[in-house]
């Protein structure tokens, strides 16, 4: 067991170096030389050559073999690499403030808005897939199928704006933009719910009607378990690991934050922060954020197999 | 009569088994809902393939289209019998920027899928049907891509893309008849697209290389390519198929939320541009252009949802919904 754990996190390396090559190879090698980019369309070669200088975008992007073997590291990759390692995310182009005091910053106002959509998503998603599986094949099932595909057919966008001009704008009863107070995160909430719960009840169903044609739910109901106690006690228990996978992979996403909700509702979070990034060619900023998104992805991946063990004993880890 | 005949006769067993396509449509065609939304997406391409005539026809006769033609004095007007779905900022007529945008929505659907299909299909066969080292290889390369948060690559590649084309002198030609917004989004929505395809096909690969039927070819002495291709594709072909129409919605989704961004196309009327310009007359009281793209959008996603369940009930049942999930 220790064992499996341990080998289990020793695989978040190398993915991690991978995720990293990726984000490297799109912003700097298909992208070209950043400092292009940082001085606008007017800038003259001396200035981009003192921002590449600076910024140390005028070194090999892989490795020095100009130098070799004594500065052979002292290559962008390597360096980008070492400094994650250490947690050193290095500077903002436009804010000038370090980058992890900003992602600091932006955590509490992401949390306030992914935490209570996640659970809410979560125990709404969970609830009415356990209803329409109960009454499955009945008009209840197929009607909440039905909307649910109804509300996953609508863009996000949409629902973002219908809600801010008719419930906020025109019948004030919230707030249109802003994170002051926690009235600002309810029309954030209530729109993701809306725009999220129709793909998780799609979900969760298919997870128990998958279990309803078990033999076991058959076994129990030869032996005259009641319906409810079969959802409840069999059934639920053993959707339990896709539940979880579900659910545990879910979370490194509450850190990245609602992008979409983040920048129309004014949250200062980190998916406001990723895309203000994106646009202004803040990469230090977009290397932090993407490598600590993708830790704690491959993290959380890593806990959903160990999880398995206890939600399902029969599951033995090699 | 002749057909009662026939009938009549009962089995006949020379006539080789019914395959896997016609057992599907059997079934697709008793199932009223997965009909209904056949329709749908017929219409839906019918007007896509009438959209693609009106573009090239102007195309080529190097004029104006009729869509891209503005009417100041008629801005931002409601519906009328000219104009049903009223007038946009620039007079343009509605309903045929939202024709043009279904022509869009296709293109994206297409060009997405001419980067995802093989690139997903060749490296999932692979992997499976090698193993080893290789499917070592291409297992990390897809559990890497798919650590990235999705929308966070998507909008980088596509971000880098775009800037890559338009600095380049040999894209030129290319972007004179494709727009540089729409092919750089769909090479970002293709490169991350590929995982979910290669997952799958990867997985048949395994099973299928055990079954009997590969070793009696390769007792044959028929080669890996052969193999690969030419045995065990035509067994696997379907999950392309069904892959694609549940991808599909989710393409056009993504794009709204990426022209939402700024990264979308810019010379053409996408939805997502449509939905995004809209946004600002939603203020003034102009529903009926968000309406529109709404209603647009939302039957052609729905019907792809509600068919691409059918289809993929009808020829895996096996397969299960968590594959096919969208964030």
């Amino acid at each position: 067991m220790a064992a499996y754990i341990i080998r289990r996190l020793l695989s978040v390396i190398p993915i991690t170096i991978g995720v990293m090559f990726i984000t490297f190879f799109v912003f700097r090698v298909v992208g070209g030389n950043p400092a292009y980019r940082i001085a606008g369309k007017n800038a003259t070669p001396a200035r981009i050559a003192q921002i590449s200088h600076e910024r140390g975008y005028d070194k090999p992007l892989f490795l020095n073999l100009r130098e070799f073997p004594s500065h052979l590291l002292d290559a962008q990759f390597p360096t980008l690499c070492g400094n994650l390692l250490r947690f050193d995310f290095g500077q903002s182009i436009i804010t000038r403030e370090r980058v992890g005091t900003m992602l600091r910053e932006g955590v509490g106002p992401s949390l306030c808005v992914t935490t209570p959509l996640f659970v809410i998503e979560l125990v709404l998603g969970v609830g009415l897939a356990l209803l329409a599986a109960y009454y499955r094949n009945t008009w209840i099932d197929r009607g909440l199928v039905l909307f649910s595909v109804m509300g996953m057919s609508v863009s996000t966008l949409v629902y973002i704006m219908l809600a801010q001009y008719w419930l906020a704008s025109q019948w004030r009863l919230f707030p249109v933009w802003g994170f002051e107070s926690p009235r600002y995160l309810i029309l954030p909430v209530l729109v993701g719910t809306i725009a999220g719960v129709g793909g998780e009840l799609r979900f969760y169903r298919t997870v128990m009607l998958d279990e309803m044609y078990q033999e076991y739910v058959r076994t129990a109901r030869a032996k005259g378990v009641s319906s409810r106690r079969i959802l409840f006690h069999h059934v639920l228990r053993n959707a339990l690991i896709p539940i979880l996978t579900n659910v545990i992979v879910a979370i490194p996403f509450l850190y990245t934050g609602a992008l979409l909700l983040e920048n129309f509702f004014g949250i200062p979070g980190i998916g406001r922060l990723t895309v203000m990034a994106l646009f202004n060619f803040d990469d230090d900023v977009v290397f932090a954020t993407t490598f600590i998104g993708s830790v704690l992805f491959v993290l959380f991946n890593a806990l959903t197999d160990i999880a398995y063990t206890w939600a399902d004993p029969r599951i033995r880890l090699r | 009569m002749s057909a009662l005949l026939q009938d009549a006769k009962g089995i006949d067993e020379t006539r080789p088994p019914e395959g896997l396509w016609s057992i599907a449509w059997r079934q697709l065609r008793r199932n009223r809902v997965a009909m209904v939304c056949l329709a749908i997406l017929c219409a839906y391409t019918a007007t896509w393939l009438y959209a693609e005539g009106v573009y090239w026809t102007a195309k080529i006769r190097g004029i104006v289209p009729d869509y891209k033609i503005s009417h100041y004095e008629i801005r931002n007007g409601p519906p009328t019998a000219a104009h049903p779905l009223g007038t946009n900022f620039a007079g343009r007529d509605n309903l045929k920027q939202l024709i043009q945008g279904a022509r869009i929505a296709f293109e994206i659907g297409l060009l997405t899928s001419i980067i995802v299909i093989p690139l997903g299909f060749v490296m999932g066969a692979l992997a499976g049907y090698f193993g080893g080292k290789l499917d070592t290889a291409i297992v990390y390369l897809f559990s890497v891509v798919a650590s990235v948060p999705d929308i966070l690559l998507i909008m980088s590649i596509t971000y880098v893309t775009r800037a890559a084309v338009e600095r380049s002198t040999a894209m030129q030609s290319v972007t004179r008849y494709i727009d540089a917004g729409l092919l750089s989004i769909c090479v970002g929505m293709g490169f991350t697209g590929w995982v979910g395809l290669c997952r799958i096909i990867r997985g048949e690969y395994l099973k299928h290389r055990e079954r009997q039927y590969v070793l009696a070819a390769r007792s044959l002495g028929v080669g890996h390519g052969a193999i690969i291709f030419r045995h065990i594709m035509p067994n696997v072909a379907h999950l392309i198929i069904i892959n694609f129409s549940l991808r599909f919605p989710g393409l056009i989704l993504t794009e709204v939320v990426l022209s939402y961004l700024g990264l979308g196309i810019a010379s053409e009327p996408s939805w997502g541009t449509i939905i995004n310009d809209a946004k600002q007359r939603l203020w003034l009281g102009n529903w009926w252009e968000l309406g529109g793209a709404t209603v647009a959008m939302f039957f052609l996603v729905l019907a792809l949802n509600l068919f691409g369940d059918a289809l993929r009930d009808a020829l895996d049942p096996k397969l299960r919904i968590a594959e096919a999930k969208t964030g």
